[in-house]
């Protein structure tokens, strides 16, 4: 179904920003979504993906900044003259028009009369052939959200944007329907944007995820390198779950060594974000599922080169197919440790003493000037306060 | 050119608003005035002798009082009885629903002179007295429809898992009602009531057919449209204009600052 | 507060004895009982008052020796020969009047609904506003506004209106007072917020993103409204025009305070029938004959309109 029209190239959106009053949504922004990717806007509500979205689609004017679509500036063009179609959060199916006719709406807008062959393709497309009669009330979430889909894709848009496209539905649905919308954009080769605050749902879709947040795009990059190696506490702690230790370097060179509650770790210095001088501080972060957990009584059989943290078992917590550990440790309070359940030892329980180990290449170093606790769930509730103000 | 295009709606809707407002206006200006016949209706000069004197002019400020007497009781009867059905019809299933619901839409839906006429042919064929009494019991049946429809629309929007959530939480039928349903149901119950109010006020062509020599405002008004319109009648409608206004604009700001503490 | 301080849910009750329960049947009465006081007065002072208007019409006598049942139909008949122009004549001036309170009242709505952003609350005391005053009072303003040689007059005349209206026949010379025009002036003033705050409610209700996925789906905003927002507002449209047309179509205020002997419709036929000739037979008629015009034009609207959730 790749389509003659889809010439159009790239969106660029060129110091773009959105204020309302003393409020900043989006701050001056510059992005290339190449053409034919699934590109992911990433963030907790608030900030500013949403807003970056609508000026895509022409519902919001930028406050400063243009927008291109391939060569062509569309910053000044309504939305209904930009070759851009929108999947609206809760669908905004049209509640007085039949499931037909909401698909075949764009089209006769255009002035297309004979409009039967397409819209029964792209029925057939989402699966829906038998409800063409129904009005939207009639049909389920997941429905009405492939038929949101529909009506936008039988434009044939350069670019399908979708917002939030998948939060009213339930948790086994949303998952089908990444598959299904991930099949769509692979089918038809249409640049999808999309907006979401799920990361799991962006990183399984998206070949390219920004995560934004505040109003800034804090990283930009595939799903596996922004997990791999953040360079932002928000992205570290938003994008899975992170262990930060502050740590003060003491020797640099290949690796980084650097001490932290009276042990030294070591990283490579090319996953360090920040300045690595000896004696400057820095925050040593390791994921949880990296970390093998030992007993204190056989520290000794950790291998050599291994980076290793002492400390005390506080809380277990049973998953299935892990079991996730939460560690104090003179470094730090409250680490996470996931251990896959493959041979359990029983040893490791609340209070005992154990030593986490892990490779040393699985060790990324952020700049210790940010705050440790952005993007974790505590810090939402900051976030929130600081928006209402 | 293109503000004017782009603003048409803005200026149609404001077009609309100044000629509803207008009377208003000429009623207030002509409450000062000194009309030089008895009809007030031409401009001659500026007085106040009116605002000094409002109830200068024989039978005036009683026909005010009885309207507001009537009004006050017809709204209390047209509430009581109208929250009442309005509870039965959404709370409850019961036979002849449809009947119901008709003879309660049918007052809404019938010119008001049909209404009238009739109330009166049966007034006068049970040989009752007009005045009073035929009055209020003509208020309280056109006001009624109007607040179980108020009353309802607030019912039904209603979430029944409140009622649900009270009585899992100890509250007996009386309790749940007085403390959850009630108060929910309350910013209806003031509406039809309100509605009620001013529709009872000013009631004319009902209660035209209906009073025989009794005299509630809006008739005071009419039959001096015949014989001669006191500028009295500028201030009193001015005065309650006034005083709704004020209250209404109290109302929104007190609800405005509840809101803004509400949420710091 | 520890989990001890939190005072323990009661134990339940012991069942009541079988007899202290209350009965089902007692249970069941309860909405009956709650519909019986407003039933009743509307069915004594609504739907009685409809029985002996029925047969007041078809009683025939005199005023002194008393009216008698005497199922003399002709009087309907004679009734309608007699006053078919001032039925006309209430269709047309409420018909009319209710078209310019749609076109009237749509933008305000539309206004206030979509456009008024902070400014809504006051808009809607506004348009609320002019009932505070009776509308009597009001009605009489207008004979000052339309004044003979007055301002507004004078302005329709200076750009040639008055010579338009002439014409059509709804104004005579340089007169606009005691002519048709004045009493649909004053019909559409007195309902146009009967029309505006259900188009309000309607319009209002109306999600804001579909506006926005209609754009998005190439609609221009002339097209938007004619095939999103003008078409979701229909349940205002259907309900503003019949709370307009129903009153409007039996007003005999407008009529007589405004507008002359030429302008009278069949409220004031109606009204002096009934308190001035005391012809109580003849009333009664044009009243069931209005009625029953007035049912049968609304159901036909109802259910070429498709709204039937109106209460």
């Amino acid at each position: 179904m790749t389509d003659s029209t889809n010439t159009g190239g790239d969106v660029r959106l060129s110091g773009i920003s959105k204020t309302y009053g003393s409020f900043t949504a989006v701050h001056p922004l510059d992005l290339t979504i190449p053409q034919g990717s699934f590109f992911a806007l990433l963030g907790a509500s608030g900030c500013g993906k949403t807003t970056t979205l609508r000026m895509i689609a022409g519902l919001e004017d930028p406050t400063t900044g243009t927008v291109h679509l391939g060569d062509k500036d569309v910053t000044d063009l309504p939305p209904y003259k930009r070759p851009v179609n929108t999947v609206f959060q809760s669908y905004a199916l049209f509640p007085h028009l039949d499931i037909f006719e909401n698909i075949a709406f764009g089209l006769r807008r255009r002035g297309i009369k004979s409009v039967k062959k397409q819209v029964g393709d792209m029925l057939d497309l989402v699966q829906l052939g038998d409800k063409a009669g129904h009005k939207p009330h009639q049909l389920s979430g997941g429905q009405q959200q492939r038929v949101a889909v529909a009506r936008a894709l039988i434009n044939h848009p350069q670019v399908l944007l979708l917002d939030e496209p998948l939060g009213a539905l339930d948790l086994k649905l949303r998952r089908q329907m990444q598959l299904e919308l991930k099949r769509i954009q692979t089918e038809v080769g249409i640049t999808f944007v999309h907006v979401t605050h799920d990361q799991e749902e962006a990183m399984t879709m998206a070949d390219t995820v920004a995560v934004m947040n505040g109003g800034r795009v804090e990283q930009l990059g595939a799903p596996a390198d922004l997990y791999e190696n953040p360079r932002t506490t928000f992205v570290a702690n938003f994008l899975g779950t992170s262990n930060l230790i502050e740590a003060e370097v003491v020797e640099t060179g290949t690796d980084v060594t650097v001490t932290a509650g009276g042990g030294k770790l070591r990283l490579p210095a090319d996953r360090c974000g920040a300045d690595t001088r000896p004696g400057g501080k820095l925050l040593v972060g390791i994921r949880p599922e990296k970390i093998t957990l030992a007993h204190a009584d056989d520290a000794g059989a950790i291998a050599d080169g291994r980076n290793r943290v002492t400390g005390r078992i506080v809380d277990t917590s049973f998953i299935g197919v892990s079991t996730q550990y939460v560690v104090d440790s003179p470094a730090g309070t409250a680490l996470q440790v996931y251990e896959q359940n493959i041979e359990r030892d029983s040893r490791l329980a609340p209070g005992a003493e154990v030593v986490l180990h892990w490779n040393p290449a699985h060790t990324f170093g952020l700049d210790a000037a940010q705050s440790m606790l952005a993007g974790t769930v505590s810090d939402a509730g900051v976030e929130t306060v600081e928006d209402a103000a | 050119m293109r503000l004017l295009r782009k603003n048409l709606v803005v200026i149609a809707g404001l077009l609309t608003l100044a000629y509803m407002i207008l009377p208003n206006v000429v009623v207030m200006v002509f409450s000062f005035n000194d009309p030089a016949g008895r009809f007030n209706y031409a401009w001659r000069e500026f007085s106040t002798d009116a605002w000094r004197d409002p109830c200068g002019v024989a039978d005036l400020c009683g026909s005010l009082a009885l309207s507001l007497q009537i009004a006050a009781w017809a709204t209390l009867g047209a509430t009581a009885l109208g929250t009442m059905i309005a509870f039965a019809l959404v709370r409850y299933r019961f036979r002849a629903r449809g009947a119901i619901n008709s003879l309660i839409f049918l007052p809404m839906a019938m010119p008001e002179v049909v209404m009238a006429a009739s109330l009166l042919t049966l007034f006068l064929n049970m040989g009752v007295e007009l005045g009073f009494w035929t009055v209020l019991i003509a208020h309280i049946m056109f006001c009624l429809s109007f607040v179980v429809t108020a009353v309802k629309a607030r019912v039904m929007s209603m979430d029944p898992r409140l009622e649900e959530a009270a009585r899992d939480l100890y509250a007996g039928p009386v309790q749940t009602f007085l403390r959850v349903t009630l108060p929910i149901a309350a910013p209806g119950i003031a509406a039809g009531a309100l509605l009620a109010f001013a529709l009872s006020f000013d009631d004319f062509i009902i209660t035209n057919f209906n009073a025989g020599s009794t005299v509630t405002f809006p008739m005071f008004v009419w039959g001096s449209a015949q014989r001669g319109t006191p500028v009295q009648i500028n201030v009193i409608g001015t005065a309650m204009f006034v005083i709704a206004v004020l209250v209404v604009v109290a109302g929104q700001v007190a609800a405005g600052r509840r809101k803004r503490t509400d949420v710091s | 507060m520890t989990i001890t301080d939190i005072p323990r849910a009661p134990e339940a009750p012991e069942a009541p004895p079988a007899a202290v329960r209350k009965s089902p049947a007692r249970k069941r009465l309860v909405p009956y009982w709650l519909l019986l006081p407003g039933i009743l007065w509307l069915l004594v002072f609504f739907a009685l008052p409809m029985v002996y208007q029925a047969s007041t019409s078809v009683q025939t006598g005199t005023l002194e020796q008393g009216f008698r049942v005497t199922w003399h139909f002709a009087t309907y008949w004679d009734a309608f020969a007699e006053y078919w122009p001032q039925f006309v004549r209430s269709l047309v001036y409420a018909g009319t009047a209710t078209a310019l309170c749609l076109l009237l009242g749509y933008p305000l709505a539309y206004l206030i609904a979509f456009k008024a952003g902070r400014w809504r609350n006051l808009l809607l005391v506004l348009v609320i506003a002019p009932f505070f005053t009776s509308f009597l009072i009001r009605t009489l303003a207008w004979k000052t506004i339309l004044a003979d040689g007055g301002a507004v007059v004078g302005a329709l005349d200076a750009l040639h209106v008055l010579d338009v209206t002439n014409w059509l026949g709804w104004t005579q010379g340089d007169r606009v007072l005691a002519t048709p025009m004045a009493v649909v002036c004053g019909l559409t003033y007195n309902f146009l917020p009967f029309m505006i705050l259900p188009l309000y409610t309607s319009l209002e209700r109306i999600d804001g993103r579909l506006h926005e996925a209609a754009k998005d789906l190439y609609a221009s905003p002339a097209t938007t409204f004619r095939k999103v927002t003008f078409p979701l507002s229909m349940p205002g449209v259907v309900s503003g025009t019949l709370l307009t047309f129903i009153p409007a179509s039996g007003d005999y205020v407008n009529a007589e305070l405004l507008g002359s002997t030429d302008t009278k419709m069949v409220g004031n036929v109606i009204q002096s029938q009934f308190l001035r000739v005391l012809d109580y037979p003849t009333a009664a008629a044009l009243s069931f004959i209005l009625m029953a015009i007035v049912l049968i034009m609304v159901t036909v609207y109802i259910r070429r309109a498709g709204t039937e959730d109106l209460v």
